[in-house]
């Protein structure tokens, strides 16, 4: 489903994000990737994303390479990863209803459609009673479910998840990480990015370590060794 | 109405409202700019008067000899007409020369015994040519000193005052060339001011863009709710200007027929109130649209 091949980042040749990491994502998979900050965990999700351009080797969501899509092919992939990042990057004027609207209608959803799935998005993560409020009226972990109830609400195929628990507690960070799971469960591939031992052991699934740039262990049933 | 244009329009006008002070910022400028355009516009009404008028002052006077019959110069004046670059020939024959130059004296006693004594008029019969633009009389003097006619003409008044118009040609041609300019100018400086505020706008929301893109908004759906937010600038930026001319041309409006000797802008500002605020509506809209469109574009890469 999702194969990155050979890819590598060189920002300088004293700065190396990812030097030729390949490893593919089968569909339904749950993948966290580690590693000590600076190891090239965020780079490689926004390499999938196409937001950043690998210096060499090639990204595949399915059939197609993502950094060759067309201005007009990208946001349709997009639409088909839903993103979670650690600093949540809601949009800040709109409520937490509207972020989660907004995704819906650049998908193209009609109101009906948007007025029928946005509460439903809010009700799994328990955030009804927040739906008017405004990024700054909620609490870190609060953020976090807006921004994952984003990511979920057009049904996407993957789930990346960028360090989404660094900036909350222990306490959000298991909520986060249970959400995550159940997501998982209802059929949805994660791709997460994390330093937490505790996450990454709890989870008993893939563990992909990432060391300088450079894939240092990829186990089928890992936990966080470094 | 499209569901796209109607959700961009949505939140273009909520955007404008939650963005509160940057709107406003942005609003603000884009006054000063529209209230830079319609002065100019103002200016140029003003200047424009003033030249014709001026102008209009300017013209060449033909006289005859005595012995030239009228059928003879009226022919020259018909021969004249012709001409594309006279815009008006006036004929003052003898006698009406003579009554002009009794009424213009009539205070003078010295001069009117004197004319009392004489038995002949001693004035002559002319014509008063006036050219569409003062740069052209000495074509005009040039052909009636050197067509057939010119053993009828005694003098023609032009190369006596050759210096003076053509000075004063060049001076009118440089105004004009000094009021386009300085509109030209001015005016590209406001649209620069707008544009530039309109970009650091978008430029404090660089990062939202950055986030609508990645969840999969197409470069058009961020885009249309910033450009709707432009137009909005314009629109409101149009009102207020319009409004500001009230007070401002009242005040203005003797002055600029005491300096200026009119129009009135008071009474032009009422006159031409739709075509000026149309002319506002439109730049401030094309300008918030434009700035707004070029300011997204860069942070459409993502």
């Amino acid at each position: 489903m999702i194969y990155f091949d050979k890819v590598s980042k060189v920002y300088s040749p004293t700065s190396i994000a990812l030097e030729d990491v390949s490893f593919s994502v089968e569909p339904k998979e749950f993948v966290s990737i580690v590693g000590h900050s600076g190891a090239g965990k965020t780079t490689l999700l926004k390499m999938l994303l196409a937001e950043d351009k690998p210096t060499s080797g090639k990204v595949f969501f399915e059939s197609i390479n993502v950094h060759e899509a067309s201005r007009d092919e990208l946001p349709k992939i997009r639409r088909r990863i839903g993103s979670i990042f650690q600093d949540f990057r809601l949009l800040p004027t709109k409520t937490a209803y509207e972020n989660i609207a907004f995704a819906m209608e650049a998908a193209g959803a009609t109101d009906e459609d948007v007025e029928n799935d946005v509460p439903q998005a809010l009700e799994l993560v328990g955030l009804v009673n927040k739906a008017l409020h405004f990024p700054h009226e909620l609490s870190g972990g609060e953020k976090q479910r807006v921004a994952i109830a984003r990511a979920i609400v057009n049904h996407p195929e993957v789930i990346l998840a960028d360090e989404p628990t660094g900036n909350l507690d222990p306490i959000n960070t298991k909520e986060i990480a249970e959400l995550l799971k159940k997501i998982n469960n209802l059929g949805t591939t994660v791709m997460l990015a994390t330093h937490n031992h505790d996450v990454v052991n709890s989870l008993g699934r893939r563990v992909i370590t990432l060391d300088k740039g450079k894939l240092a262990r990829d186990d089928k049933k890992g936990r966080y060794i470094i | 109405m499209n569901v796209q244009l109607r959700r961009a329009i949505k939140e273009g006008i909520i955007n404008f409202w939650r963005n509160g002070l940057v709107s406003v910022a942005a609003t603000l400028v884009m006054v000063l700019a529209l209230f830079v355009i319609g002065s100019l516009l103002f200016s140029n009404v003003l200047l424009t008067s003033a030249l014709s008028r001026i102008e209009e002052e300017v013209d060449i006077s033909v006289y005859f000899k005595k012995e030239a019959a009228e059928d003879e110069i009226l022919s020259v004046k018909s021969a004249l007409s012709q001409l594309p670059q006279v815009k008006a020939v006036t004929y003052v024959s003898e006698d009406e020369a003579l009554e002009r130059f009794k009424t213009r004296h009539t205070a003078n006693a010295l001069i009117t015994q004197s004319l009392d004594e004489l038995d002949d008029n001693p004035l002559q019969a002319s014509l008063n040519i006036r050219a569409g633009d003062t740069g052209q009389y000495e074509v005009i003097a040039r052909f009636l000193d050197s067509s057939a006619y010119s053993k009828l003409i005694d003098k023609i008044n032009y190369f006596q005052n050759q210096v003076v118009i053509e000075r004063l040609s060049g001076f009118l041609a440089a105004a004009r060339a000094v009021g386009f300019g300085a509109t030209l100018v001015f005016s590209l400086i406001a649209m620069l001011v707008v544009f530039n505020t309109i970009r650091l706008a978008i430029y404090t929301l660089r990062d939202e863009i950055a986030v609508k893109r990645l969840v999969g908004a197409t470069s058009r759906h961020v885009r249309a709710p910033f450009v709707v937010e432009g137009a909005l600038y314009g629109a409101i930026s149009a009102v207020v200007s319009i409004i500001i001319f009230y007070p401002i041309t009242m005040w203005l409006g003797p002055a600029s027929v005491r300096f200026f000797g009119g129009p009135n802008l008071f009474d032009y500002y009422l006159s031409n109130f739709f075509e000026i605020f149309l002319i506002l509506f439109v730049m401030g809209v094309l300008l918030g649209v434009i700035s707004s469109s070029v300011a997204t574009r860069r942070y459409l890469r993502v």
